[in-house]
């Protein structure tokens, strides 16, 4: 076991990519001689060369249709988007050309590419770069949506994912980039969690909480505090966005007869909805009040001075758990 | 400005495949649309009769797939098709120069690179009919998949140009992508974007833009200010204008283009000027934007007159042989007509396929849900 920070974690993983596969490609704005603006890649330009960790022109679109290129070539190109708030300029190519390429050709042509995305506030930083646009891909055929929340997974995921034959969009959660584990980086990958499923996190009976990325450790947190309360928080991290995990959503829920879903994302319209719908579809006999979100609000993301207002916290968390016991 | 060998006028500073100055007129042309050859220093070109004869053939064919597909269309057995009439030659000119390893990247209108690359043209009609999205594979004739989206594929062409430099595969024996696109597309970010990739990373790949003078409605004026190849020195590679009704001059062009590319020394842009003869696919209706004035002139150009006045005029084609042409261009339009008509409709539940590697398990929950509904009907049918 090493202890490793997030950053570190998937930049390990990173590595170990580059070196089980000479196919993969990481590409992206400033991931070579900089490292990366969180220096997720660091090192790896110096160690691997400049044909495998590319230094790209400073547009998102040529970053994502190149890579489309690249992987019907035979690559297996791992794109970084720098900021959450810059995959737009992306979208078409990844909407229109990534997600649809398998169906489009009959299933003759497979597009692996990655698309590492560091999303999520707080932060501090200026408009743009605090974003939670998950719920946009997860929209969307043909594209596989996760998010890890901690450098373990981290580790893995990044792995599974660039070994993945379909399209992966892969959020990292920024603002835990400095949280620290222990990483056991001589495991392989057969024995780890396949990388649609998701993981329970602090077992509890009383509610269920979803979540993902930078709130999953908001989430146990808040069972910590529970506890105190005497109510007992069941937190799922979530893992894979798209597809969901709904038999292990359902199992705990049907369990605990209540459910919380905590995104920093706005709650209208957000993956919080379809879990709010899909609960109710499965579980509807077994709950004992209707799914809550706890999430961003209707606004853009608000001047970060503003965020800790915007984001959920542990007490917005508790706030709604004691709601769910309020029906 | 600066003319080069090559026939290009090329914008101070900026490259030529030649890399030499001449006083050219800036459109290269090698057969005049009175079917006289003209030669051109920069772009020598040898063929010999029966190589004229196969272009011939291949621009005749083209065309009657068109003309097939189009009634096909009025028939109803297509939902749109986008007509290629006018641009036979820029494509047959153009996909001639390929090696059989080179990759080419369509819009949804090369139906001529299509023939050239050997595909079957019924494949082509899949995604008109709506039977699927794309009917071929694209490693079976290095051909890739129709893209709709305006310019998107012209990055995809130039990711795929970058592999083949990681495969070691430019200098001798190389290989190059070329990707097909119109003057609309160059008003688009994504084909500015592969200018500057393929440019920066000096990629083996061609940028071919037929330029038939209309996006849909919008003449060529509304996309630039100034000649569509002259762009290309921006991006700091060559740029030139070819006669794009002129079949020998988009194969040689084209040819030392992908040549150059092979070998390493980068992109090039290839504007073919040519004409969009008909409307801009089945739906449209070009009297509401443009002259008939404009079509009667450009109908003096056309590819296919200009080469058959050469074969004659220099007698190298009897009657019999234009016959024969006529012959079987009638037998790939029955051909295609026939398969059309027997095209079945896809399996309903064939929609859930390829979405993932393998279905995801909300995708098996659906397919079989629908399955269910489905078959609900059949058995209620068969109570009766």
């Amino acid at each position: 076991m090493t202890t490793l920070t997030l950053s570190k974690a998937i930049n390990e993983g990173l590595r170990k990519a580059l070196e089980d596969d000479p196919k993969v490609v990481v590409m992206g704005e400033d991931v070579g001689k900089l490292g990366g603006v969180f220096r997720v890649t660091d090192g790896l330009q110096k160690d691997f060369g400049e044909s495998r960790v590319v230094d790209t022109p400073l547009a998102e679109s040529g970053i994502v249709g190149t890579a489309i290129g690249l992987a019907l070539r035979g690559y297996r190109p791992v794109c970084e988007i720098q900021f959450d708030g810059f995959v737009f300029p992306a979208f078409d190519q990844i909407v229109s050309q990534l997600a649809k390429m398998r169906m489009r050709s009959q299933g003759r042509a497979a597009v692996p590419v990655t698309i590492r995305i560091p999303f999520g506030g707080g932060i501090g930083a200026v408009e743009h770069h605090s974003e939670s646009p998950e719920a946009l891909f997860a929209h969307i055929a043909g594209l596989r949506v996760v998010a890890c929340s901690g450098p373990a997974d981290a580790y893995t995921m990044i792995q599974q994912s660039i070994r993945c034959e379909d399209p992966v969009i892969f959020f990292e959660p920024k603002r835990r980039y400095w949280d620290k584990a222990d990483v056991d980086t001589t495991a392989g990958l057969d024995g780890a969690l396949p990388l649609e499923v998701a993981r329970t996190v602090a077992e509890g009976t009383d509610v269920t909480v979803l979540a993902y990325g930078p709130m999953v450790r908001t989430c146990v947190e808040a069972a910590v505090a529970a506890r105190e309360d005497g109510r007992s928080l069941d937190v799922i991290d979530l893992r894979s966005l798209s597809p969901l995990d709904l038999a292990a959503i359902a199992a705990s829920v049907r369990r605990t007869g209540r459910c919380v879903v905590v995104h920093e994302a706005p709650v209208t319209g957000g993956l919080g909805a379809e879990l709010a719908a899909r609960i109710t579809e499965q579980c509807f006999y077994q709950l004992e009040a209707p799914v809550l979100r706890v999430g961003g609000f209707s606004t853009p993301y608000p001047p970060s001075r503003l965020e800790e207002h915007y984001l959920p916290d542990l007490d917005r968390v508790l706030d709604a758990v004691d709601r769910t016991f309020a029906y | 400005m600066a003319v080069d060998a090559g026939g290009a006028v090329t914008a101070p500073g900026s490259g030529s495949l030649d890399g030499q100055p001449d006083s050219r007129a800036e459109l290269i042309q090698l057969l005049t649309p009175e079917g006289e050859r003209a030669d051109h220093p920069g772009y020598p070109l040898d063929l010999t009769t029966d190589e004229v004869k196969g272009l011939y053939r291949d621009l005749v064919i083209v065309r009657r797939i068109d003309t097939e597909a189009i009634a096909l269309q009025r028939q109803g057995e297509l939902g749109i098709w986008a007509s290629l009439l006018g641009q036979e030659a820029a494509q047959v000119g153009s996909g001639r120069a390929l090696s059989p390893r080179d990759m080419a990247f369509p819009t949804y209108r090369e139906h001529g690179v299509a023939w050239c690359r050997g595909l079957d043209p019924v494949k082509l009609l899949e995604l008109f009919r709506g039977v699927s999205h794309g009917g071929w594979d694209p490693a079976d004739h290095n051909f890739h998949l129709y893209t709709i989206v305006i310019g998107a594929q012209t990055l995809h062409a130039t990711g795929y140009a970058m592999g083949i430099q990681r495969d070691g595969l430019v200098g001798e024996n190389g290989e190059a992508a070329i990707v097909y696109f119109g003057d609309g597309a160059t008003s688009q970010g994504d084909v500015n974007e592969a200018f500057i990739w393929a440019s920066v990373f000096n990629a083996p790949i061609v940028f071919f833009c037929q330029n038939n003078q209309w996006a849909i409605s919008e003449p060529l004026e509304r996309q630039s200010r100034i000649p569509l190849y002259q762009r290309a020195s921006g991006f700091g590679f060559p740029g030139l204008r070819v006669d794009g009704n002129d079949v020998f001059a988009c194969l040689a062009v084209t040819r030392k283009a992908m040549q150059a590319a092979r070998d390493g020394q980068g992109p090039t842009l290839i504007e073919a000027y040519t004409y969009r003869m008909g409307a801009h696919t089945t739906t449209d209706d070009p009297t509401r934007y443009r002259l008939a004035s404009e079509l009667e002139a450009w109908k003096l150009k056309d590819p296919l007159e200009r080469v058959k006045a050469y074969l004659v005029r220099t007698g190298s084609a009897d009657a019999a042989f234009f016959e024969e042409v006529d012959a079987e261009a009638a037998q790939v339009g029955r051909h295609i007509r026939q398969a059309c008509l027997q095209m079945p409709d896809p399996a309903p539940l064939s929609m859930f396929d390829n979405v993932y590697s393998e279905p995801t398990a909300l995708l098996r929950e659906e397919r079989d849900a629908y399955a269910a509904y489905l078959d609900s009907f059949v058995t209620e049918e068969v109570a009766r």
